[in-house]
């Protein structure tokens, strides 16, 4: 399959996965227009929208000006038209992980942007509705951060003899 | 307080915290006896009184943000919602509710028995999947990701191992890739049949139920036959698959295809035709091809608006390109489509099992490298290499290069994906599965908005949400 060049991603930098697609690292505040024009440029759809936490991971492949941060939202666009993805990673400080939402620009990322505020605790401006999805309400902390403490049932065997 | 004198007053009203901001206090989520709002309230992610909705979410609840043309900014008052709060009723549906598939809760605002709004709430079942599977090696991993989606176990499987390979770069044999297509359509028929029998029951046909379910047996039987286990195989593994097909499979395979083929023309018979069936399904909940992208809906929910997107077809992997079959698309993108797709798609699958029949090479069953394969049983009393890499691979798992990577295959309820990022050690840094269901599932409040309480059934049921993907 021959691939044009996406004409969206002039300007910022640009390395290929294991799976033969683009990835895209805009900043966070170019990171909503670069999606708008990437809507406009024929990708209908948001197939998917996640954090990582980059906890323990510095050394990452980025190129090179990409500042490495310990968040990232990783955004993967599909174009059912040119039959292509295309994937956007945008770097997010530690501080105060926040980001703008694309919920104006794809509302099917509602959801998404939900999982990843509940589960890696980025927030995102401009959501509307931004609750926990899968944790209860209360629960404190974001679970799949890489420093969330993995809790731990100590096994018990029912002829155990008892603590010496 | 002390606890004599709040047992005595009848209702507390609580308040709900968002992310440490007590809101005031005209903002009420629901009345409840204090003792008992913590047991059951999930608190601000429940439907809350539209006067203390924010209007985007308004619009999102009652489906109105979607009919937006592009660059509109949403308008309060244009939200068509006409009838004064104090008309309407909030309803609670699950998530104990036979119809729910599962632990789906939705809050309903209703309107006599109209649907005004809706909104999912979920996470009932969830067991953190994802930070599970950054616990297990590679080789692990399968056994987990398989109970994600448990009626196509054999999908998440695949499209895990998938996702695992294209970081390492190896090349699975013919014979693998072709086990594995023929494995995932049969999973194809039997997670459809499961669809065809839950759906006959909310329809109010149960002799249906009794039907489809005995034809998946004949699928599960197989399975077990294959791979030992019925459901939650762990059957496709990175490197290829667990075991040979059995001797055999040619004949088992050729019976179940004659016998399910036959069986759907019986399903015509009772369902297709029926008018009362068709009065249930045909102009209900329907979807538009511009929200369906919109929303990022896929698999059948998509097909049935007229799209004819398949990524067996569009995108191809495993040897899709390689076999004949229609991608079945709807035209109204109502129930009834999304029945008929799901119907047809039970015969494209037994097309393909056909073609698999006469193709399937002969050769290696997995990838033969002693990093990712252990080594035959018969080996490791004579080699002392072979030991080591069993014990190694089942102990410290292969190392995967450092990458990232998607991965997506079509799942009967759509795209089912794996966005895999790895550090270069044995166990995935993070694993975020993109489950179908969880996002069809967004669909709702448009496909019931306007819609009879009665119906909701009827929606639930088409939109075929799977709840172990849902929650993860």
């Amino acid at each position: 399959m021959s691939v044009t060049a996406i004409g969206a991603l002039e300007g910022f930098a640009t390395t290929t996965g294991a799976d033969g697609t683009q990835s895209v690292f805009p900043d966070a505040a170019s990171y909503h227009a670069l999606i708008a024009s990437l809507r406009a440029s024929g990708f209908e759809m948001l197939a998917d929208l996640c954090g990582v936490d980059y906890l323990g991971h510095p050394g990452r492949t980025l190129p090179e000006g990409i500042v490495p941060e310990r968040f990232e939202v990783a955004v993967n666009l599909l174009s059912l038209s040119q039959k292509r993805r295309v994937r956007v990673r945008v770097q997010i400080a530690e501080a105060s992980p926040s980001i703008d939402s694309i919920f104006d620009l794809y509302p099917g990322s509602e959801a998404m942007e939900r999982e990843a505020f509940d589960l890696i605790g980025i927030r995102f401006n401009g959501h509307p509705d931004l609750t926990r999805i899968l944790m209860p309400d209360d629960w404190e902390g974001h679970p799949l951060r890489k420093d969330y403490a993995i809790g731990r049932v100590p096994v018990q065997f029912k002829e155990t003899p008892g603590p010496r | 307080m002390s606890d004599d004198t709040t047992m005595n007053e009848d209702v507390v009203l609580d308040h709900v915290e968002v992310d440490g901001d007590v809101v005031p206090d005209n903002i009420i989520t629901a009345h409840r006896p204090s003792w008992s709002s913590r047991e059951t309230s999930e608190g601000a992610q429940e439907l809350r009184r539209r006067d203390a909705t924010e209007a985007q979410e308004l619009g999102r609840e009652t489906g109105a943000v979607l009919r937006l043309a592009d660059g509109t900014v949403l308008d309060p008052t244009q939200i068509d919602i006409d009838r004064p709060d104090d008309e309407t009723m909030i309803l609670n549906m699950g998530p104990q509710h036979p119809s729910t598939h599962g632990v789906l809760r939705l809050m309903l605002e209703l309107d006599g028995e109209t649907v005004l709004r809706t909104k999912p709430i979920i996470g009932y079942l969830h067991t953190g999947m994802e930070k599970q599977a950054e616990a297990l090696t590679y080789v692990q991993g399968c056994t987990n990701v398989t109970r994600m989606d448990y009626m196509s176990p054999l999908f998440n499987e695949l499209v895990f191992s998938l996702a695992a390979e294209s970081l390492l770069g190896v090349d699975i044999p013919e014979r693998a890739t072709w086990i594995r297509m023929l494995m995932c359509e049969l999973n194809r028929m039997a997670s459809h049949l499961v669809w065809m029998a839950t759906n006959g029951m909310d329809m109010g046909s149960s002799s249906m139920m009794i039907y489809a379910f005995r034809e998946r047996e004949m699928v599960l039987s197989f399975f077990e036959k294959t791979t030992g286990l019925r459901m939650n195989t762990n059957y496709i593994r990175p490197g290829g698959v667990a075991a040979d097909l059995p001797d055999g499979w040619e004949d088992d395979i050729a019976v179940i295809c004659d016998t399910i083929l036959e069986r759907t023309y019986e399903y015509d018979d009772l369902l297709t035709g029926q008018p009362i069936f068709r009065e249930r399904q045909e102009g209900v909940g329907n979807l538009t091809a511009e929200e369906a992208l919109a929303l990022s809906v896929t698999g059948p929910l998509l097909r049935s608006t007229g799209v004819p997107w398949d990524l067996r077809r569009s995108m191809p992997y495993l040897n899709y390109d390689q076999v004949d079959f229609d991608v079945i698309v709807g035209t109204y993108g109502d129930n009834f489509d999304r029945y008929a797709i799901r119907l047809n798609e039970i015969r494209e699958s037994i097309r393909i099992v056909r073609q698999i029949l006469d193709k399937m090479p002969k050769g290696d069953y997995r990838v033969q490298d002693p990093k990712v394969t252990p080594p035959p049983r018969g080996r490791i009393d004579e080699s002392m290499e072979s030991l080591i890499h069993h014990f190694k691979l089942f102990t410290e798992g292969f190392k995967v290069p450092e990458g990232e990577t998607y991965v997506a295959v079509e799942s009967p309820r759509g795209e089912l994906g794996v966005y895999m990022v790895s550090d270069g050690s044995s166990k995935p840094f993070r694993m975020h599965v993109r489950g179908p269901s969880f996002v069809n599932l967004q669909s709702l409040p448009l496909l019931l908005r306007g819609g009879m309480m009665s119906d909701a059934v009827a929606v639930i049921s088409s939109v075929d949400p799977v709840m172990g993907e849902v929650d993860r």
